[in-house]
């Protein structure tokens, strides 16, 4: 049982992430489109690569770490059967969002967020209720363009978080930050696409972990 | 003395939604094994066989052994299958290891929104079927759904539906939603989905049966009515080829109304049918006083005349309020009040 989860830590990329993802497929995604120069939050600099007509184009070789590390943490907690939810209030990919998770088995929330979800879980669900291991932000804004209250939320519960962020977002209280676009169809579809598959290869390597110690 | 079993609140508060696990699967358990045992016992003390005790006889039961003269039926004593009384409760969301069974549990409201959700996948399958037509160029199906006989869910027959409370707002989406998917051009794909949400409201005057016309020994086409008006009982039976002559309890109206006011009103059904001089009327009444009589002999009157009369006049006479009962009944006094509204003189000091 110990080596079971002791051994996906030894290796830098035990599940192979970085194949599912090249700069190719992110370029045509068009993740690296970013908001107007005057959308700009100040913490999101480092990220952009520069700035054309007003638009600012986000640094693709950061995104392509960012995304190689977050990935990689969502598969590891696939791995250790945590719970995962879904987060984002962008009404076009609501839906998407909720298909993609129920494929997966995870969990998704796109709608409302009730002010006591995560830090008053034990009154507004029963007593007992197991809160999310992971939450993965599609889109770190709410519908008035201000950061989902979700992300102050975990960081009080100690649940850390995956995000993706776009030029006008504030990176600081997410643990893995992926900078890019929130807003196209084309990049949303490509995370759903990318998350779905990490989550779904952890679970079957851990179910032929499990099926391989049992056979010893 | 066995427990006899009470109604939730009279306004039907949705106990299903307001908290988890408020009746356990025990006490329900329970509360059925004591309803059947009290239904043996009832069976035996009413001198019937216990084996085949219907629901209606208990309830027959249950009224002879406690009469109520409450109006409502709802707060009368009541003996009813313990789920009929305790609404359907929500069990436990998650499994052992503490994952929850349904994919939008943190959302909260986890029925609603799943049900949103299908709502919204049915749309999207709608305008990718239309999308399909549009491609092949052929034109899209148009027909007509009857709007006007059905209903959609109200409130609170979704909440018991989804076992979960729902805001205004929450439902009025839903019903937006729904309205959306019905008026696409398509939505006949999606007729089932959406019937499940629709109830259908049968027109009103399809309940009541209009008796045909009776014809006596001399040949003449009657037909009888019954009305009510306060405490006042009558029946009217009305003879065709008349020539207006009306008679109560055996006394001519003119004596036994001496009032022109309750004359009108015993006319005003023929009058309103342009049929004052055409018809005989014998009626018989009891109970009330001068004016609850007339207004029930008129009821009685106007319900025999539906026999007479085409359906479209049948429709005006009830839009005219003819053959409507009059619900007013004499107030109780309450403590405290001289009336039933009139309060005591109030004096400064």
């Amino acid at each position: 049982d110990d080596k079971l989860l002791s051994e996906p830590l030894s290796h830098p990329d035990f599940f192979n992430v970085k194949e599912l993802f090249s700069l190719k497929d992110l370029f045509d995604a068009r993740v690296h489109l970013g908001h107007k120069k005057g959308c700009r939050h100040r913490f999101m600099e480092p990220y952009i690569f520069g700035c054309r007509l007003d638009q600012d184009i986000i640094d693709l070789d950061q995104t392509m770490q960012h995304l190689q590390l977050a990935l990689n943490f969502t598969a590891h907690v696939a791995y250790r059967k945590g719970i995962i939810l879904f987060i984002s209030r962008k009404r076009q990919f609501c839906h998407l969002v909720e298909s993609t998770a129920r494929e997966c088995g995870e969990y998704a929330h796109t709608r409302y967020w009730q002010g006591g979800l995560l830090t008053n879980a034990h009154i507004q669900f029963g007593p007992g209720t197991r809160l999310p291991d992971l939450l993965i932000f599609l889109s770190s804004l709410n519908n008035v363009f201000q950061p989902h209250v979700a992300i102050r939320d975990a960081a009080k519960m100690n649940i850390p978080t995956v995000g993706v962020v776009d030029t006008n977002c504030n990176p600081c209280l997410i643990t893995y930050p992926i900078p890019g676009n929130d807003d196209s169809p084309t990049a949303m579809e490509l995370y759903c696409k990318l998350f779905r598959m990490t989550i779904i290869r952890a679970k079957d390597k851990r179910r032929q972990s499990e099926v391989f110690n049992e056979l010893r | 003395l066995r427990l006899i079993y009470t109604t939730t609140a009279v306004q039907r508060k949705n106990v299903g939604a307001s908290g988890p696990e408020k009746y356990t699967e025990a006490f329900i358990k329970k509360q059925i094994e004591e309803f059947n045992l009290g239904k043996r016992h009832l069976a035996n003390m009413m001198g019937e066989d216990p084996e085949t005790f219907t629901q209606e006889n208990i309830d027959s039961a249950i009224a002879y052994l406690f009469p109520s003269g409450l109006f409502d039926k709802q707060a009368r004593p009541m003996m009813k299958h313990p789920t009929e009384i305790f609404p359907e409760q929500r069990k436990i969301q998650w499994g052992e290891d503490g994952r929850p069974f349904h994919f939008l549990f943190y959302t909260g409201k986890q029925s609603y929104y799943s049900l949103m959700h299908e709502t919204y996948e049915k749309l999207l399958n709608v305008q990718k079927y239309q999308d399909q037509l549009t491609a092949q160029d052929l034109p899209p199906q148009k027909e007509k759904r009857n709007l006007a006989g059905s209903r959609w869910l109200t409130k609170i027959e979704l909440e018991e539906m989804l076992l979960e409370k729902l805001s205004d707002s929450d439902y009025s989406r839903f019903i937006q939603l729904l309205q959306k998917l019905m008026t696409l051009p398509c939505g006949d794909i999606e007729e089932e989905y959406i019937q499940k949400f629709s109830k259908v409201v049968p027109a009103q005057l399809q309940k009541v049966v209009i008796e045909p016309l009776k014809y006596d020994e001399r040949g003449v086409a009657f037909s009888t009515g019954e009305g009510t008006r306060k405490t006042a009982r009558a029946t009217a039976v009305v003879y065709d080829n008349g020539s207006g002559k009306i008679t109560v309890n055996g006394i001519d109206v003119l004596h036994y109304f001496p009032v022109l006011q309750d004359r009108e009103q015993l006319l005003f059904p023929f009058q309103f049918l342009d049929r004052v001089g055409k018809h005989d009327m014998v009626c018989t009444v009891c109970g009330g006083g001068r004016s609850s009589q007339a207004g029930a002999i008129r009821l009685a009157s106007a319900k025999a005349l539906r026999s007479f009369v085409t359906e479209k006049e049948v429709e005006f006479m009830r839009q005219a309020g003819l053959l409507t009962l009059d619900p007013r009944v004499k107030e109780r006094k309450k403590p405290g009040q001289e009336g039933a509204r009139r309060k005591f003189t109030w004096k400064k000091r």
